[in-house]
């Protein structure tokens, strides 16, 4: 595929010149600042940019951090206390990072719901996708190893929970699980390897977060309309898009600017507001706090692996062909990693040829559904495991394996698309100045 | 390979562009991407490995529990190798309750006691310890994903884990939740009459 046809960096100056004869780095700086972006993009393409600076504040703040934190389990709680009580602006350095997670999170489930509607995972996108997947993936494992870092009551005992996964994986799960720990249970080995890997982590996500980059400007940015820009020739591309400096830079900054505000206010007024009381209490390995919960970004996930009781027919079912192999505990592990793995699949599980679903009036439906499931599963996730609750966990868990295994793959088949616009101008046309230039916007095309 | 002895010097070095059979460069790079995994491996293992338990955490030898503190409907908890173990002493209305429950209807039918021979049935005699029965020795880690359970509480009056809420019976069986075992017997002994050895 061909990249959209715009100008390119030449060097001026002599100075210029000499440089890029010998490293090209201001023509790869000027190629992805000036890249044509589709010039609808509409308010949910600024997640990018707020992941991004998140991921810088989240690195910023925890190198700081780090020069006061010390990892070993009798002294962790005491110096986050330290860092809390005693280190200039240490409480508030922390409260970033703190919630610095949270807008992570925010942000990338936004993008990632962004993502499933306009079907910017689809053809030719689909490695950027899955790029985009391992690092979902990479960051959880970032936040829970960095949640275990201060050595509060959830702290430890969340990290029984979460390895007690790798336990329950069949014959190799005990000694994975002990590998994981370096020891029988959650101690000082665990404490220490979570933390140096901690550290790692953010530095992959950095780059592969260029990689991520990388990828879509090879194949062009998807848009609000799904449609593609037209690449035939720069006067065509042109007329889809705008460079990306200063039109996108500046909006995705006010966009920015507007979501720090609120972020200052949660960090300045009620920074604990999203995490838990238990987890001020240091860690004891004889008291299982009444009620453990992980962190609100975790609660779709953790609903799904309480969902799979062993009274569950499909559980008992699959227990019985395994001879016992795959028990509940095995079975709430794979549909937990399971509903990870469909998201990152669905560019091969949806089989419409149309990206956007402004022209999908079925998956419209079925996408809002998934969208309120995962609030469903959010909600049911804090809740204890016991009443109703587990019964409301396994009807979302069941919906978000449906809608990737299921609804998807039909949907492509019995759905009869909208018209899509033409090109991207005459949408823009359409929207922007009403009764002008829409004539192209009734005729049908394909995506491409 | 052996086809090579047979040939002179020229010969070999046609084997160069010889593309049909295989010929000394092929082997090189077979020995070369085996010595490379080798290598690649043999440098990886003890970076995998060393996150395994180092020797001071596989070191802990048994230690002895003082158990004079413990009076009938009460137990202690003691961190034995980074676990909590459960010591609890029953009381005289508990002794030979728990065989009211027909042992192949429970959810684990074994008796998980690290003391006895493998899958040997869960019943009372085999889950307790002491001459009359009287103690109860079991690990407090809920065999579903690793919690402390909760003691005198759950439907079945012995232990609830509050994290995905598996109920146990008063000897530690798994009745009812997620777990898929009972918590298990370490093996334990009573050395004398306050004091109970663990390992």
């Amino acid at each position: 595929m061909a990249g959209i046809p715009h100008d390119h960096y030449e060097p001026k100056t002599s100075g210029e010149k000499w440089l890029h004869k010998r490293l090209p780095i201001a023509g790869i700086a000027y190629d992805t600042l000036m890249i044509p972006t589709p010039k609808n993009l509409n308010w949910m393409w600024i997640w990018g940019i707020v992941l991004t600076f998140t991921l810088v504040l989240q690195i910023v703040t925890g190198i700081v951090l780090v020069m006061h934190y010390v990892p070993h389990v009798d002294m962790a709680f005491a110096s986050v206390e330290h860092i809390m009580r005693d280190v200039n602006g240490g409480h508030m350095i922390r409260y970033f990072h703190m919630n610095g997670a949270s807008l992570f999170f925010v942000a990338v489930y936004a993008h990632i719901f962004r993502s499933l509607y306009y079907g910017s995972y689809k053809a030719p996108r689909e490695v950027t996708w899955v790029i985009g997947n391992l690092m979902f993936l990479l960051m959880m494992a970032s936040a829970f190893m960095g949640y275990v870092l201060p050595w509060g009551q959830m702290s430890f005992h969340g990290t029984a929970v979460i390895t007690g996964l790798f336990g329950a994986i069949p014959f190799v799960g005990e000694a994975l699980q002990t590998w994981i720990l370096g020891g029988p249970a959650v101690g000082q080995a665990a404490l220490n390897r979570f933390f140096s890997l901690h550290y790692l982590m953010p530095m992959l996500l950095l780059g592969l977060t260029i990689v991520h980059i990388w990828a879509f400007h090879t194949t062009g940015n998807n848009n609000p309309t799904g449609v593609e820009v037209r690449r035939a020739s720069k006067e065509e591309a042109e007329r889809d898009t705008l460079p990306f400096w200063p039109y996108f830079v500046i909006k995705d900054l006010f966009a920015l600017a507007i979501i720090i505000a609120v972020f200052m206010a949660i960090v300045g007024f009620m920074p604990n507001y999203l995490g838990h009381p238990d987890n001020y209490i240091e860690a004891n390995p004889l008291a299982t706090p009444s009620h453990i919960v992980p962190e609100w970004y975790f609660l779709p996930f953790y609903a799904i692996l309480r969902a799979f009781t062993p009274d569950v027919w499909i559980v008992m079912f699959t227990s019985w062909i395994t001879f016992g192999i795959v028990d509940a505990a095995f079975f709430g592990v794979l549909a937990m990693f399971g509903s990870l793995v469909v998201l990152a699949l669905a560019p091969w599980l949806d089989t419409s040829s149309v990206r956007s679903g402004r022209y999908r009036p079925m998956f419209k439906w079925w996408f809002a559904a998934l969208v309120v499931d995962f609030f469903v599963l959010m909600w049911a996730g804090a809740m204890p495991a016991e009443g109703i609750y587990p019964i409301i966990a396994l009807i979302g868990a069941t919906y978000w394996f449906a809608y990737f295994l299921v609804i998807l793959p039909l949907l492509g088949v019995i759905e009869r698309p909208l018209a899509q616009p033409r090109t991207i101008e005459d949408d823009f046309k359409a929207h922007y100045r009403s009764g002008q230039g829409s004539g192209g916007a009734t005729a049908p095309t394909p995506a491409e | 390979m052996p086809a090579m002895h047979d040939k002179d010097e020229s010969d070999i070095m046609a084997h160069a562009d010889d593309t049909s059979d295989t010929t000394r460069r092929d082997f090189i790079y077979y020995a070369t991407a085996g010595a490379g995994a080798v290598v690649t491996g043999a440098a990886v293992w003890p970076l995998i490995n060393q996150m395994n338990p180092s020797a001071d955490v596989l070191a802990q030898a048994s230690i002895p529990v003082d158990v004079s503190g413990v009076s009938p409907g009460t137990q202690i908890t003691v961190l034995f190798q980074g676990k909590p173990v459960f010591i609890r002493l029953r009381t005289e209305e508990e002794m030979g309750t728990l065989n009211d429950v027909d042992i192949s209807s429970l959810p684990d039918p074994q008796a998980r006691n690290a003391n006895l021979e493998e899958g040997v049935e869960a019943t009372e005699e085999n889950r307790v310890l002491g001459e009359n029965g009287e103690w109860l020795v079991m690990m407090g880690v809920c065999t579903h994903l690793g919690c402390v359970p909760l003691a005198d509480a759950g439907d079945f009056d012995g232990w609830f884990c509050p994290c995905h809420g598996s109920h146990y019976d008063l000897a530690g069986r798994i009745r009812r939740g997620p777990a898929p075992r009972n918590l298990p017997i370490p093996v334990a002994s009573l050395i004398d009459e306050v004091t109970i050895q663990l390992g």
